[in-house]
C-alpha cells in the first residue's frame, strides 16, 4: 500500500494511536473490526456500461465498466475476459505521480480481480458471440480520486457494485442487451497489524504504523477465494487464521447491507 | 486457478499424476555460487523449474530519491525468460511478474537486517529459464540462499513452498497441471526457525479447515526444504574440508 | 584430520556456553543469540564472533583501506572502498600543498591510494585521510581484491602469511583491510602471489593451511 512522505506522522499521534489499538480503540472511535461508513452510488457514470461511486470513510473511488466484443484468449475459446486495471490518480495524494501504473496499482488491481476471478462471480460462459472468435470483453476501470486508506477494499465494493449493474451491449452484435451474468459476491477484508493487533479498514495513518497487510476475500459460500499477504511484516499462522474469521464475518454483513 | 477440467489428477491409489503421494514435495536441488560476477547467487531445480538468482549489494540506492535513510531498500526483479513457458513470452516485466517481484522483495526485506544498510539497496535478480508451476516460492527459496551467500546479514532463512486443492484434495507443491486445473493454490513464504508468514498468496476456492491443512502440509515441508538450503550452503565448505583431511 | 570450525547459518542459535557473542550475532530471544551470517563461529578469550563466508566491507574508524578514485571535486575525491558507500578525501587531508580546483593532478580517476578510515557517521557517510606513516597513493603495481571478511587470514597471525608470501615471491604487498590488495615485484612473482592470495581466499575456514600455501608457493615457482 502507498506509504509516503507527505503523511509522515508525528511521534505524538503515532505514540497516541498505538496505545489506543493495544487498548482495542481506534482515533475515530471505531472497534478494531469495524469497518469506517460505507456509501455506494450506482451507475455513477450512465455512459459506462456499470459504474458506481464508493465513500469507504474519507477514501473516495470512481468504478466503471465497458464491455466490448473482441477476441478470447486461445486457452480459453469459450469464455468471455476480465481485465481489471487501477488508476492511482495525482489529485488522490500528494505523492501520487502520473503515468504508467505501478507496482502499488498493480497489486490492487490484481488483488481485485482475483477475488472476482477466482470466486468466479462473472459467468464468463455466458459472454460468447461466436465461440473460438468473439467474446465479451469485460473492462473494469477504477480511479481512485481520494486515497485515505484501504484502497483493496473500496476498489473491490465499487467493482461489485458496477458488474451487478452492468449491461452486455448484445444489440451492437445483432442480439438483445442482456445484464451481466452474476453468481455471486465476493467480499474483500482488508487488515493491517499494528502491534501484535489486527486492524480492519485502516486509514492511511493506520497503515503508515502498520508491518505488514493482509487481504481476505470470501465468498457467500464463507469459502476463501483469494489472499494477499503485503508489506515486509510477518504474520503467524494464528493471526492469519483470525484474519480470516474476521474476514468471512465481516464479509458477511457487508453482503447483506451493502449488496444486495 | 484454471478452469474446470476432465483430467483427473489423482487416481484410485491416491496418487497424483506426476505419480506423487498429496504430501510430497518434487525433487529440489540447490547449488550457490554459481556465477562469477555477483555477490551472491544460487541456482534452484524444483520439479521441472529451473531458476537463477544474482544478488548485487547492498550499494548505494540509485536514482537518489529512492534512498531510504534508514534502512537498505531490496529491489527483487523476478522474470521469465521468453523461452520458459510453452508459449513464447514476451519479454520484459509484465503485471504479474511485477506483482510478484515486490511481495518477494517485501518477503525478504523481512529477513535480511535491513537496518545495517542505510541508504543502500540490495539487488535481487530472479531469472526463470523453465518454469513449472510454483515459480515465485523456488525464486524466492532460492534468492534467500543467494542473500545468505553473499554474506549479507539475515535474521533468518526464507523458505518458499505451495500446497493447493486438486480433486477435492489439499496437496503439497503444485505440478504444472494440477496448477492449471486444480481447485485452489495457496503459495507461502515462512520463516525457517520462528514459522512465521512474510509471503501469503492464494486463489481459488478454500473452506478455512482446509486452509488450515494446506498450511499444516506446507510447515512440515518448510523444514525438508530448509535442510537442502543449509546443504547448500555448507556442502560445498564441508565437502572442501575432507577433501583437506587426508592431508 | 584438518577440522572445520562450526559452519552456522543466519538464525541458527548460538551455543552460550562458548561465550560472550559480539559480532554477526543479534538478540533471538530471553537470554538467546543467534547468528545473522552464513558463516563460521570463531571464539576468542570469552567472546563469539560469527565471521560471513564473504559480504561486504564495513568502515572502521582506524581502519587502513585501499581505495580507488572515482570521482574529483573541487576540493575533495569520492574513493571507491569496496563497501555499499564510497567514502570522501579532503585536500586537506592529504599531505599535499593543494588548492581548491587544481587538486585533479595529484589523484586523479582510477587512481588508487592506501588510506586510513578517519571518521564514520551514522547513516554510513566516511572520510578518509593519507596523513599518517605508510599512507600514499598506490603507484605501479596490481590491484586484486577477496571480501573482507577474509581478510585476517590473508594476513594471518602477527602477518605469517602475507610475509611469507612477501618473501617467497620478492614482491611488495599492502594489504587493505577492506580486502582491496596491491601488489607489486616482477610480473611471474605477481602472478604467482596473486594465486597464493586466492588459495588463502578460498581455503581460508580451513586449519593447516599455512603449510599448504608453503608447499603452493615452492609449487608454483618450480621448486
Amino acid at each position: 500500500m502507498p506509504r509516503d512522505e507527505a503523511g509522515v506522522l508525528s511521534e505524538i499521534k503515532r505514540d497516541y494511536i498505538i496505545k489506543k489499538i493495544k487498548e482495542g480503540k481506534r482515533d475515530d472511535g471505531r472497534g478494531l473490526t469495524d469497518f469506517r461508513e460505507i456509501t455506494i452510488q450506482k451507475n455513477y457514470v450512465p455512459r459506462a456500461a456499470g459504474s458506481a461511486f464508493v465513500n469507504l470513510g474519507r477514501t473516495k473511488i470512481v468504478a466503471g465498466v465497458k464491455i466490448e466484443a473482441g477476441e478470447p484468449f486461445p486457452d480459453t475459446p469459450n469464455q468471455g475476459v476480465l481485465t481489471t486495471n487501477v488508476e492511482l490518480l495525482p489529485m488522490a495524494f500528494p505523492t501520487f505521480e502520473a503515468g504508467p501504473p505501478n507496482e502499488n496499482s498493480i497489486e490492487i488491481a490484481r488483488v481485485v480481480d482475483r477475488g472476482i476471478r477466482e470466486s468466479k462471480m462473472i459467468d464468463l460462459e455466458k459472454l460468447v458471440v461466436e465461440p473460438g472468435k468473439k467474446v465479451y470483453i469485460v473492462f473494469v476501470d477504477i480511479n481512485v480520486i481520494d486515497y485515505d486508506g484501504n484502497l483493496i477494499d473500496a476498489c473491490t465494493l465499487g467493482v461489485l457494485s458496477a458488474l451487478k449493474s452492468a449491461i452486455v451491449p448484445a444489440s451492437k452484435e445483432g442480439g438483445k442487451d442482456f445484464p451481466l451474468p452474476i453468481r455471486t459476491l465476493p467480499v474483500s477484508v482488508t487488515m493491517v497489524k499494528i502491534g501484535d493487533e489486527l486492524v480492519v479498514d485502516p486509514s492511511v495513518e493506520e497503515e503508515q504504523l502498520s508491518s505488514a497487510r493482509i487481504t481476505v476475500t470470501t465468498g457467500e459460500d464463507g469459502h476463501l477465494k483469494a489472499m494477499q499477504k503485503g508489506d515486509s511484516g510477518s504474520f503467524t499462522l494464528d493471526e492469519i487464521r483470525k484474519a480470516i474469521k474476521i474476514s468471512s464475518d465481516t464479509g458477511k454483513l457487508i453482503r447483506e447491507k451493502h449488496l444486495q | 486457478m484454471g478452469t474446470a477440467s476432465d483430467i483427473k489428477l489423482i487416481d484410485e491409489n491416491g496418487l497424483r499424476i506426476d505419480g506423487r503421494s498429496p504430501t510430497e514435495l518434487r525433487p529440489i536441488k540447490i547449488e550457490t555460487d554459481v556465477l562469477d560476477r555477483a555477490d551472491g547467487s544460487a541456482f534452484i531445480e524444483w520439479g521441472g523449474n529451473k531458476i537463477l538468482v544474482a544478488v548485487y549489494g547492498p550499494r548505494e540506492a540509485y536514482p537518489k530519491h529512492t534512498q531510504d535513510i534508514e534502512k537498505a531498500i531490496i529491489k527483487a526483479r523476478y522474470n521469465m525468460a521468453a523461452f520458459s513457458v510453452d508459449e513464447r513470452k514476451r519479454p520484459g516485466p509484465d503485471r504479474r511478474s511485477i506483482e510478484i517481484s515486490k511481495v518477494i522483495s517485501e518477503a525478504l526485506s523481512n529477513a535480511v537486517m535491513v537496518e545495517q544498510f542505510p541508504r543502500a539497496q540490495i539487488d535481487v535478480f530472479i531469472e526463470v529459464l523453465q518454469a513449472d508451476a510454483g515459480t515465485r516460492i523456488a525464486g524466492l527459496t532460492a534468492a534467500s540462499v543467494a542473500l545468505a551467500s553473499a554474506g549479507i546479514p539475515m535474521r533468518d532463512l526464507v523458505v518458499g513452498c505451495a500446497a493447493g486443492k486438486v480433486d477435492g484434495q489439499i496437496v503439497l507443491d503444485l505440478g504444472k497441471e494440477e496448477d492449471n486445473f486444480g481447485e485452489a493454490d495457496l503459495p507461502m513464504g515462512i520463516l525457517a526457525k520462528s514459522g512465521k508468514v512474510v509471503l501469503m498468496q492464494m486463489d481459488g476456492d478454500l473452506s478455512a479447515e482446509e486452509f488450515d491443512k494446506a498450511t499444516e502440509l506446507i510447515l512440515d515441508a518448510v523444514k525438508r526444504i530448509n535442510e537442502i538450503q543449509r546443504e547448500a550452503l555448507a556442502g560445498k565448505f564441508v565437502s572442501l574440508a575432507l577433501e583437506r583431511g587426508g592431508e | 584430520m584438518a577440522e572445520t570450525k562450526q559452519i552456522v547459518m543466519p538464525g541458527d542459535l548460538l551455543d552460550p556456553s562458548l561465550g560472550k557473542p559480539r559480532n554477526g550475532a543479534y538478540k533471538c530471544g530471553e537470554n538467546q543469540f543467534c547468528s545473522s551470517y552464513f558463516g563460521i563461529v570463531q571464539v576468542s578469550d570469552q567472546f563469539v564472533d560469527v565471521v560471513p563466508f564473504s559480504g561486504p566491507y564495513y568502515p572502521r574508524r582506524g581502519d587502513k583501506v585501499i581505495g580507488k578514485v572515482i570521482e574529483v571535486g573541487p576540493s575533495m575525491w569520492i574513493v571507491d572502498i569496496n563497501s555499499p558507500y564510497s567514502t570522501l578525501l579532503h585536500m586537506n587531508d592529504t599531505p599535499w600543498r593543494t588548492q581548491s580546483g587544481d587538486i585533479k593532478k595529484y589523484l586523479g580517476p582510477g587512481d588508487y591510494v592506501y588510506a586510513k578510515v578517519m571518521s564514520l557517521n551514522e547513516i554510513k557517510e566516511s572520510w578518509i585521510t593519507l596523513k599518517d606513516v605508510g599512507l600514499r597513493k598506490l603507484e605501479g603495481g596490481h590491484i586484486t581484491s577477496v571480501p573482507a571478511p577474509k581478510v585476517p587470514r590473508i594476513i594471518g597471525k602477527g602477518g605469517s602469511m602475507v610475509n611469507m608470501i612477501k618473501d617467497a615471491t620478492e614482491t611488495r604487498i599492502v594489504v587493505g583491510q577492506n580486502g582491496l590488495i596491491w601488489i607489486d615485484g616482477t610480473p611471474d612473482n605477481v602472478m604467482i602471489a596473486i594465486k597464493a592470495v586466492k588459495m588463502v581466499e578460498k581455503e581460508a575456514h580451513t586449519t593447516g593451511l599455512t603449510d599448504r600455501i608453503q608447499n603452493y608457493l615452492k609449487e608454483l615457482k618450480g621448486e
